[in-house]
């Protein structure tokens, strides 16, 4: 993945294992948890949007499907944690698999209807099947993760995990771009046609990167499911999926670092400006409009873009970019 | 009740919703021929024609044809802003992120709509009467009578408009041919924003309709978007007489499926048929299968 993702990296993981120290509020902690989670979402999500130019709005969805399977299993049949954490994500794997098929075939904007409306269907049988997931009240007395007789019982322990892992999904991803499925993917995105007359099997990629993207999503809700201890479905609304995505937009498609920055910061922001929740819409929708219209690659692109200008403009001058370079 | 007699109640009730769908499959189709986009805000605008309709009439008390007229103005007027605002400003130019913009501005809708409206559902009265009129045993609201009239009308209105006008023909050429349409010299950019107004105006009308059927609030918008979607995927996406039949289809489906199975998973199944079909026939009942051009 070169040098500088490697020290990026180091750096990244020191600052983080770092906080702990500085910052003993629980309540900050968990913030700081749900952002490592919401990476992990983010990250999954931005391959799929910035590797296979397709939008999901239905990953909040795959994050309930992946909560709920843990919590119905580890509860009510009483499996393990983890082994619950490992089928539910084969099962939202199958299920991403089942939608993808049909809709990857088609033009972008089918799988957003799509999964969108699977997102929908989700929240309504959340809801509807109270018998099994407790209904719109929610579902309570979800175990703790542990390892032998080390369980995870504060937010203080649980930190290193979900970082662990959500420094884990980044490096795995950044492996992923790097490889030859990374490069594959990365022509996919660019000019479909193109990635097809030079052998690569652009359906079987995109419905691949799809449930992946989907998996990493279960993976993160099963987590939240074990740390929180409690789940209902407004955690897993439409609005989340919104949510994920103004933060890989944000980021910037196809940064895989933007991504987590645009979860932090995200996450983060309601808290420092205390935004009243009846304006959380609202402002999300304002946020995702704005970076849309003025900085289609994405807020972070966009701002390291102007720095970076600036820096060859002082160099040796900018030249105009050749029209093939601008795309279409 | 016999079971003929139910079977024949659900099918009306069903078309009086399906209706309202079609109608606003036709608003998504409208924008998709002009822009090839999908426009998420459509099921905004239906919302919206409800609540403008409950402002005016039961807030301010104007007429009912003084506060019809209105709406259509205002939920037109909100479409035309988003093409003149947002989409036009854009700066890629790509479908996906123009659609993620309309999802942006329905959010946006939602969000404001619940700080100027508030979280309660509302309704309207229904346009005459409330006393059910008996047709072949089967007991017919007067409003369900209003709702396929006017659906009617409007579908009739949009189909001189389309053929008998020089604007609804130069409409169809953008969507035949976006770069042919400008060589001869239509105004492209115009008909673009004819098209978000016509939606939202579509929108509004549909809103207004369904309003005293099913009540409203501030976030309907996204499960009526997503079945309007469904019945024009249904018909063929793109396909207006494909909208309409969609749209009606739907409707008979979902009203038949909630009496006859179970009506808890009655908003499930406009997902059902989408999927389905997008796995089956992608182009629908009456849509024709596109070449993609390399």
């Amino acid at each position: 993945m070169g040098k500088k993702n490697k020290i990026s990296l180091l750096i990244y993981a020191l600052i983080i294992f770092t906080i702990p120290a500085i910052l003993q509020n629980n309540y900050h902690l968990m913030v700081l948890n749900v952002a490592a989670l919401n990476i992990v979402v983010v990250i999954g999500l931005n391959l799929l949007m910035g590797y296979a130019g397709q939008i999901s709005l239905g990953h909040a969805a795959f994050y309930g499907l992946g909560a709920y399977l843990s919590a119905i299993f580890t509860t009510t049949y009483s499996f393990p944690p983890w082994t619950t954490l490992v089928m539910a994500m084969v099962i939202t794997g199958l299920v991403a698999y089942a939608i993808g098929i049909p809709t990857l075939k088609l033009e972008g904007h089918y799988l957003v209807m799509a999964t969108l409306g699977f997102n929908v269907i989700i929240y309504i049988v959340m809801i509807q099947l109270d018998e099994v997931t407790g209904g719109p009240s929610g579902f309570a007395g979800i175990p703790r993760l542990r390892i032998a007789a080390f369980a995870f019982d504060s937010d203080l322990k649980i930190f290193y995990l979900l970082w662990t892992v959500s420094i884990g999904v980044l490096i795995l991803s950044l492996n992923l771009i790097h490889s030859r499925v990374g490069r594959a993917m990365a022509a996919l995105s660019h000019n479909e046609i193109a990635a097809r007359c030079s052998g690569i099997d652009t359906e079987t990629y995109k419905v691949k990167i799809f449930v992946i993207s989907a998996v990493l999503a279960s993976l993160a809700g099963s987590l939240y499911a074990h740390y929180i201890t409690f789940i209902s479905p407004g955690t897993f609304s439409f609005f989340y999926s919104i949510q994920v995505v103004t933060m890989v937009l944000v980021g910037g498609m196809g940064s895989l670092w933007g991504s987590a920055f645009g979860a932090i910061l995200l996450t983060l922001l309601p808290e420092v400006l205390h935004a009243v929740k009846e304006y959380n819409v609202l402002i999300y929708g304002l946020i995702l409009m704005i970076v849309l219209i003025f900085f289609p690659q994405g807020l972070f692109p966009g701002i390291m873009g102007i720095f970076a200008k600036r820096k060859i403009d002082g160099q040796s001058g900018s030249r105009e970019p050749l029209a093939w370079e601008k795309g279409t | 009740m016999t079971l003929w007699l139910q079977f024949f109640q659900f099918l009306l009730s069903g078309l009086t919703t399906g209706s309202t769908y079609a109608l606003i499959a036709i608003g998504f189709s409208l924008i998709h021929n002009a822009t090839g986009i999908v426009n998420f805000a459509q099921g905004e605008f239906v919302m919206l024609g409800g609540m403008f309709m409950v402002t005016f009439l039961s807030l301010l008390r104007l007429p009912m044809p003084l506060a019809f007229f209105l709406t259509v103005l205002s939920v037109a007027a909100i479409g035309l802003l988003l093409e003149r605002g947002p989409i036009r400003r854009a700066r890629s130019k790509e479908i996906l992120i123009l659609v993620m913009i309309t999802v942006g501005a329905s959010i946006f809708i939602k969000g404001l709509s619940m700080l100027l409206w508030g979280k309660n559902p509302m309704t309207l009265p229904p346009f005459s009467g409330e006393a059910p009129i008996v047709f072949l045993g089967a007991a017919v609201m007067p409003q369900s009578i209003w709702t396929f009239a006017i659906t009617v009308f409007v579908v009739a209105g949009l189909n001189y408009f389309f053929k008998g006008t020089v604007t609804g023909k130069a409409m169809r050429a953008v969507a035949a041919s976006r770069r042919s349409a400008l060589l001869t010299g239509i105004p492209v950019d115009r008909m673009i924003l004819l098209s978000f107004t016509l939606s939202g105006a579509l929108g509004a009308v549909a809103g207004m309709i369904l309003t005293p059927i099913t009540t409203t609030s501030y976030d309907v918008g996204v499960m009526l978007g997503l079945k309007g979607f469904s019945a024009a995927i249904l018909g063929g996406y793109g396909s207006m007489p494909g909208a309409v039949v969609g749209g009606l289809l739907l409707g008979i489906l979902e009203s038949l499926s909630a009496g006859l199975i179970s009506s808890e998973y009655k908003d499930a199944l406009a997902f059902l048929v989408l999927l389905t079909v997008l796995f089956f026939k992608p182009s629908g009942i009456l849509g024709r299968g596109r070449l993609r051009r390399v």
